[in-house]
């Protein structure tokens, strides 16, 4: 009788979870494709919503350069916080999603290691993230009319790119929140969302917040995105080391942390069997 | 060679909360039995009976509360991924991502094992083709196509990674009778053409009878028998399945469920 190989070598273990990030990239990209108008109709409601945000700055009385300060400021807020929210959003249906469709099973069946999946939403959202925060901020710049002589894109969406690992691994630790309960864990996801930028600075400054709260902001990794974005936009600074830096620490804790919470929840999931679809 | 699936004293316990207490509901009492390579084995229940909790534990989507399980002598718990590779499953749901095709949602599934867009490319129409898939919807939203349709797919996605094992848990259920004896034919010709040991979860005792080498019954999480349909028949000095489900539980295949049944059902 022939044998069954189960033998796998330490190459092809490596080349089928490259082509298995490949395929949660892909899969995003074809759903991305398929719910287009959708998305579209969402980037309007988020392009609207920064609007209502960056407006404030036009009635307040300041002079014209104070005022384009504090449009740019509010602006850099309200993109981060879409830029998060769609990171959290998407990295959070690595369950939720899947569950809703019934093939959370199948996915969680196959062999494919669950950093590899993790890490391959965590990439298309950054992707995603980013195209999408890019046509808010145009859309904004151009409505209201701000002006940016000094902005320095590139190192924005260099620190963006970093901030983005810590981002993912929160992302991971909030994913796991559907299986625990498939009723309200998305809308929880939305919670850590909020509770990080409000101790962030999102539409102020830092050092307005109660101390306590200003303790909290050390270790949240929007407070550097937040500051060295603004910097960037506003005076044309380069990649700050002394926001980079936290945000190399918090991602390289946040995503062995998120990983060990997922692994967790996977756990309870399998023992209490709330691994099947709820659509 | 190790036997192709091996189960021992298998046990699942699910608890929920109930009030202000909490309800266990045993879907698997102390389950053992043993599979050659090769073999196609029924196991026959109810709804609630614990087939589907049986699937997800060898499927590694579910953990045990005793006993062990073993493929192909790797350790369904604590050698999952080695499992995870040898093991595909078509279920009495075909779940895939409805606004995605049949060739993308099947390009995702693929990926998973490692196959990457070259080895698809000519693989998945290739599979479609075999389950009678017709080539001009391949690119056509799931939602557009019909319960047999989707669950000809759903046998392509579990047989484009080439399972050994095949964990079928009510492959026909729901569907209309053509589509029914399509999907019959199909897992014939996989017995005979590919080297797949296939476990098929079922209610309906005929598909049991010509489908399988042995049959078991599964009831109220207690498998009660395994062996060849005849074998079951001269245990119990019986001419049908049915009389020898009554002869073994006492009821009728038909009874009505008790409301623990119908929480046996819900929890597993």
């Amino acid at each position: 009788m022939a044998t069954v190989d189960t033998t796998f070598t330490r190459r092809k273990v490596l080349r089928d979870e490259l082509v298995g990030l490949y395929g949660v990239v892909e899969r995003n990209l074809y759903l991305t494709k398929r719910y287009f108008l959708w998305d579209l109709a969402f980037l309007l409601w988020t392009i609207a919503n920064t609007l209502t945000i960056v407006f404030i700055s036009r009635g307040v009385d300041l002079a014209p350069a104070a005022r384009n300060e504090l449009a740019t400021k509010l602006l850099v807020g309200g993109v981060i916080w879409a830029f998060l929210g769609i990171i959290f959003e998407i990295v959070t249906e690595t369950v939720a999603w899947e569950r809703w469709e019934g093939t959370i099973e199948y996915t969680f069946m196959a062999p494919v290691s669950r950093p590899v999946h993790l890490i391959g939403m965590g990439i298309y959202a950054v992707i995603y993230g980013l195209v999408r925060a890019a046509a808010i901020f145009v859309a904004v710049v151009a409505f209201i009319g701000i002006h940016l002589p000094h902005a320095n894109y590139g190192a924005a969406v260099a620190l963006l790119a970093i901030a983005s690992i810590s981002f993912i691994g929160v992302g991971m630790m909030t994913a796991v929140l559907p299986l625990i309960s498939p009723e309200k864990g998305t809308q929880l996801g939305f919670v850590a969302q909020g509770l990080m930028l409000v101790v962030s600075g999102v539409y102020y400054p830092v050092s307005v917040l109660p101390s306590w709260m200003q303790w909290i902001a050390k270790i949240s990794p929007a407070t550097y995105a937040l500051r060295g974005n603004r910097k960037q936009i506003l005076n044309g600074s380069g990649l700050a080391w002394a926001d980079v830096w936290p945000l190399l620490v918090i991602g390289a804790l946040s995503i062995p942390i998120g990983l060990v919470v997922f692994r967790a929840g996977e756990r309870y999931a399998k023992q209490h069997g709330k691994l099947k679809r709820s659509g | 060679m190790s036997e192709a699936v091996a189960v021992r004293d298998l046990e699942k316990v699910f608890t929920r909360r109930k009030g202000i207490g909490r309800r266990r509901r045993t879907a698997l009492k102390s389950v053992t039995f043993s599979m050659e390579r090769g073999e196609c084995v029924a196991i026959l229940g109810q709804n609630g009976s614990g087939k589907s909790t049986l699937v997800r534990l060898l499927s590694t989507l579910l953990l045990p509360d005793g006993g062990s399980a073993a493929i192909f002598g790797h350790d369904v718990f604590k050698e999952a991924r080695k499992v995870r590779r040898l093991v595909n499953r078509v279920s009495v749901e075909a779940s895939f991502f409805k606004k995605m095709s049949a060739a993308e949602n099947l390009a995702y599934a693929a990926r998973f094992y490692g196959m990457g867009p070259r080895e698809t490319h000519a693989k998945i129409p290739a599979i479609l083709e075999r389950v009678g898939f017709p080539s001009n919807r391949r690119n056509e939203s799931m939602e557009n196509l019909s319960r047999g349709m989707q669950q000809k797919v759903a046998l392509a996605r579990a047989l484009l990674t080439s399972p050994v094992l095949l964990l079928l848990d009510e492959p026909t259920t729901g569907l209309d009778p053509r589509s029914k004896q399509e999907v019959q034919e199909f897992i014939r010709e996989i017995r005979t053409r590919h080297d797949s040991t296939i476990l098929l979860c079922t209610h309906d005792m005929k598909e049991a009878e010509d489908l399988a080498d042995r049959i078991g019954l599964l009831d109220r999480g207690e498998l009660l028998f395994l062996e060849p349909v005849e074998a079951v028949l001269a245990r119990y000095h019986v001419a049908t399945l049915e009389e020898a489900f009554f002869a073994a539980t006492g009821r009728t295949y038909e009874d009505e469920r008790t409301e623990e049944d119908e929480e046996r059902e819900v929890f597993a």
